[in-house]
C-alpha cells in the first residue's frame, strides 16, 4: 500500500477492515480531492502573490480593495467572475478539440501532481518510477496547447501553439538530463527515495553535492523549467507584445481559467520537482528544525522557487525564438550532458 | 516522400494589437516565423487636422496641434506658434522664450520616457515601463501646475504663453532635474545593458544612414544611424542657439550603427541633454509679462512660411499659408513619425516576427501624428 494509504489507515482504523479495493478507491478519492483543492487554493494564492510581487517591484500597490486587508480576496473575486462568465465559443473553431484542450492541459498537470512527495506520509502515489511518470505526464500539456492553438482557428493562436510545442519539447531534454544527474547519484527514480537520500543537513542535499556539479544541474534544471512553464524570459508562447495572448487568445470564462490554473499549477509543479530532487524535499535544512512538519518545508521551498520565477518574470525581457532554441540546444543541453557524464564517471570511480 | 506544400501566411498585426502603439495595422507576409514583407496601413486615427485648421482662427488651431502628437503637445505647439509669429513679425520676450524651451524640453523627456518604457514592454520587460511612468508623472505634475492640463496643454500661444510660471515653479523644475539625472542610471541597470535586451535589439533592424536619409527619417531615428542632424542645432529656432548641448548620434556601441539598440540609446542620452538645456534655461530667469505680445485678434499678413522644429520624434514641419485673413488659408504638416514609419518595409524583410515588434517600438511612432 502507498504511504498515503498507510497514513490514512493509521488515522482511521476502519480502513484495515475494508476490502483492499474499497480502501484503495477511497484513499484515491480523498487524495484526488485534496490535490484539486490544493491546486485551486495554490493558484488563487499564486495569482495574488504574483500581482503583489509585480506591484511592489514596479512601485505600485497592487490590489488593495477587495476583502479589506491588502485586497486579499481579489483573486477569489476574479475566479467567481470567470466562473460566472458566458461560455463563448467562436464560430469557426474545431469544437471538439477546442473544448478538450483546456481539460487535457489541466488534467495532465493534475495527474503529475499525484506523484509529488509532500511529506514522508503525504505521497498520493509513491511509484517506483515517480520522476519518469511526472515528466511523461506533464509533457502531455504540449498536446493540449497544440490542440488549443490549432482548433482556435486564429493565426496568432497557431503561432503561440507552434512556439510552445517547439519550446517545451526541446526544453524537456535539458530538464531530463539534469534530473538524471540526481537519479544517477541516488540510483532510484522513486520520488521518496530521492528525498530520503538527502537526509541529514543542508549539505547532504543534492544541489550542494559533487563539487558544485549538483548545483550546476540544479541551475540548468531551473532555467529549463522556466521554459517548460512558459515564464519570462521564455514566455514566447504567450508573448503579449507579439502574439497578444498566444494559444489561449480565443478562450474566455472558465475555459480560460483552466489554462490559467494549469499554468500556475505547473509553476508549482516544476518548483516542487526541483525541491524534491535537489533541495531535500520535505527535509528541514538542519535536523534541529525537525519539529516543523515536512509538508511545510516542502511547500515553503517550492514557494520560494515560485517567487524566484516571478522575480525573474518582472525583471527580464523576452528572448527571440532562435535565441531560445540556441539557449536550449547549444548551451543547456551540452552542459547538462557534460555534468551527467562527469557525475557518472565519479560514481563509477 | 512527397514534397510538403507550404504556404505563405498573411497575418494582420493590428489595428488592435498591444505593440503597434496605437491603431496601426501592419500586414505581415510570413513564412513560419520569418517575415517576408511588412506593409503598414495607416489612417485609423485620421481626424482632419488640416481641414479643421482651415476653419478656425489662428489661435484656435493650437489645441488641434496638441492632438496630433499627444505625447509631445508642447513641441507641437512650439513649431506652430514660432511659424505664425515669424509671419506676423512678432518678437516675444526672453521669459516667454525660456518658458517655451523649458516646457518643450520637459515634454521631450516625458515623451522619450514613454518611448523607452513601451519599448521595454515590446521586448517583454514590464517593469521599466512603470519606472518611466513614475518620472513622467512628475513632469505632468509640473505641467499641470503651469497650465492646468496634463496631456493636451494648449500652453504656447501666438505671441506668448497661456500662463506665467507660478511662484516656485522654476525651482521645482530645477529640483526635478536634480532628481531625474541619477534615475537614468536605473534604466540602464534594469534595461539598457541587460544581456537579453541587447541580444534582442543590437544588430536588429539596422537602418543605414543613406536609407534613413532617402526615406526622410528624422529625429532620434535618423541620428541613431549616425547622421548629425538636429534642428535645434542645424536650423535653430527660438533661443536654442544660446544653449550648450550636444547632438546625440548613434555609435553602434553594442552592434551596428543604426540598429534598434542605438535608436533606444540615443533617446536615453537625449534625455540627459534635455536636462542640460533645462538647467541653463531655468537659471537666472528674466522677468517679463508673458502675455504682452499676444494680439487681441490675430491677423496674419498674406504670405507663407515653412517652419520646422525638432520634436521628440523628429522634424515637425508646418507649412503655413495666409491670405491675410483671420483664419489660415492652409496648414500642411510634415509629420516626422509618418516618414519614420515609412522606412519599416525597407528594413523588415527576412527578419523574425518578434523583430518587427522591436523595430516598430524603436521607431517610436505616435499614430495621432501619422494620421493627423
Amino acid at each position: 500500500m502507498d504511504p498515503f494509504g498507510r497514513f490514512l489507515a493509521d488515522l482511521i482504523p476502519l480502513f484495515n477492515d475494508m476490502p483492499a479495493w474499497l480502501a484503495i478507491t477511497i484513499t484515491g478519492l480523498i487524495a484526488g480531492t485534496l490535490l484539486l483543492v490544493f491546486m485551486a487554493v495554490f493558484a488563487l494564492f499564486a495569482v495574488y502573490l504574483e500581482r503583489k510581487v509585480s506591484a511592489h517591484m514596479q512601485d505600485r500597490l497592487g490590489p488593495m480593495e477587495v476583502g479589506g486587508w491588502h485586497g486579499w480576496a481579489q483573486t477569489i473575486a476574479d475566479a467567481v467572475k470567470l466562473l460566472a462568465k458566458e461560455d463563448l465559443i467562436p464560430k469557426n473553431v474545431d469544437r471538439i478539440l477546442f473544448k478538450a484542450a483546456p481539460m487535457l492541459v489541466f488534467g495532465a498537470t493534475t495527474a503529475a501532481f499525484g506523484a509529488l512527495p509532500f511529506s514522508a506520509d503525504l505521497i498520493p502515489a509513491d511509484m517506483n518510477i515517480g520522476l519518469l511518470y511526472i515528466l511523461a505526464v506533464s509533457s502531455l500539456v504540449v498536446i493540449g496547447i497544440l490542440m488549443a492553438g490549432w482548433s482556435s482557428n486564429n493565426k496568432w493562436s497557431l503561432y503561440g501553439a507552434m512556439r510552445a510545442a517547439a519550446q517545451i519539447v526541446s526544453y524537456e531534454i535539458p530538464i531530463a538530463l539534469s534530473l538524471l544527474v540526481a537519479v544517477v547519484i541516488v540510483g532510484s527514480l522513486n520520488m521518496s527515495d530521492l528525498v530520503r537520500f538527502q537526509d541529514g543537513t543542508i549539505f547532504d542535499w543534492i544541489f550542494l553535492k559533487y563539487y558544485g556539479l549538483g548545483f550546476i544541474a540544479f541551475i540548468i534544471y531551473f532555467v529549463a523549467s522556466l521554459a517548460e512553464v512558459n515564464r519570462t524570459p521564455f514566455d514566447l508562447p504567450e508573448a503579449e507584445s507579439e502574439l497578444v495572448a498566444g494559444f489561449h487568445t480565443e478562450y474566455s470564462g472558465m475555459r480560460f481559467a483552466m489554462f490559467f490554473l494549469a499554468e500556475y499549477a505547473n509553476m508549482f509543479l516544476v518548483a516542487a520537482i526541483a525541491t524534491s530532487v535537489f533541495l531535500g524535499g520535505w527535509l528541514p535544512p538542519f535536523p534541529v528544525l525537525d519539529f516543523i512538519p515536512g509538508a511545510v518545508w516542502f511547500v515553503g521551498k517550492s514557494l520560494f522557487l515560485v517567487f524566484i520565477q516571478m522575480w525573474l518574470r518582472w525583471t527580464l525581457p523576452r528572448l527571440r525564438v532562435d535565441q531560445l532554441m540556441y539557449t536550449c540546444w547549444k548551451v543547456l543541453t551540452p552542459f547538462s550532458f557534460a555534468v551527467l557524464m562527469i557525475v557518472a564517471t565519479l560514481i563509477i570511480i | 516522400m512527397p514534397d510538403l506544400r507550404t504556404e505563405v501566411m498573411e497575418v494582420n498585426m493590428g489595428p488592435q494589437h498591444p505593440s503597434t502603439h496605437g491603431v496601426l495595422r501592419v500586414v505581415l507576409k510570413t513564412d513560419g516565423e520569418i517575415v517576408l514583407d511588412a506593409i503598414p496601413y495607416i489612417g485609423y486615427l485620421h481626424r482632419c487636422f488640416e481641414k479643421h485648421a482651415e476653419n478656425v482662427t489662428w489661435q484656435q488651431v493650437i489645441p488641434f496641434t496638441d492632438r496630433m502628437d499627444y505625447l509631445a503637445s508642447m513641441n507641437n505647439n512650439f513649431g506652430y506658434v514660432v511659424g505664425v509669429e515669424k509671419l506676423m513679425g512678432i518678437e516675444v520676450n526672453e521669459r516667454v522664450e525660456r518658458l517655451r524651451v523649458i516646457t518643450a524640453e520637459l515634454n521631450r523627456i516625458a515623451s522619450h520616457l514613454i518611448a523607452l518604457g513601451t519599448y521595454g514592454l515590446d521586448i517583454g520587460a514590464f517593469t521599466p515601463f512603470l519606472y518611466a511612468f513614475r518620472e513622467r508623472e512628475m513632469i505632468l505634475d509640473l505641467f499641470e501646475e503651469i497650465c492646468g492640463a496634463r496631456l493636451l496643454y494648449n500652453f504656447m500661444w501666438v505671441g506668448g504663453v497661456s500662463h506665467d510660471a507660478p511662484d516656485g515653479w522654476i525651482q521645482k523644475v530645477l529640483d526635478f532635474c536634480d532628481y531625474f539625472s541619477p534615475k537614468i542610471k536605473e534604466y540602464n541597470d534594469l534595461l539598457s545593458f541587460n544581456k537579453i535586451f541587447i541580444e534582442r535589439t543590437a544588430n536588429v533592424g539596422v537602418l543605414p544612414a543613406d536609407v534613413a536619409i532617402s526615406y526622410g527619417c528624422s529625429g532620434p531615428t535618423l541620428r541613431a544611424s549616425g547622421v548629425d542632424f538636429d534642428l535645434r542645432k542645424n536650423d535653430p529656432y527660438s533661443i536654442y542657439d544660446k544653449f550648450d548641448f550636444n547632438t546625440v548620434i548613434g555609435e553602434g556601441l553594442k552592434g551596428t550603427v543604426g540598429d534598434c539598440w542605438d535608436r533606444y540609446w540615443v533617446r536615453i542620452i537625449e534625455m540627459e541633454e534635455s536636462v542640460k538645456i533645462i538647467r541653463q534655461a531655468a537659471s537666472d530667469m528674466p522677468d517679463g509679462n508673458v502675455k504682452e505680445k499676444i494680439p487681441k485678434i490675430v491677423k496674419v499678413p498674406a504670405g507663407e512660411i515653412y517652419q520646422r522644429t525638432e520634436t521628440p520624434r523628429g522634424e515637425l514641419g508646418y507649412y503655413i499659408v495666409s491670405s491675410g485673413d483671420k483664419i489660415p488659408e492652409r496648414i500642411k504638416v510634415r509629420s516626422p513619425a509618418f516618414c519614420n514609419l515609412s522606412v519599416l518595409p525597407a528594413i523588415s524583410r527576412g527578419i523574425m516576427v518578434a523583430d518587427i515588434v522591436a523595430i516598430i517600438g524603436s521607431l517610436d511612432i505616435v499614430l495621432g501624428e501619422i494620421d493627423r
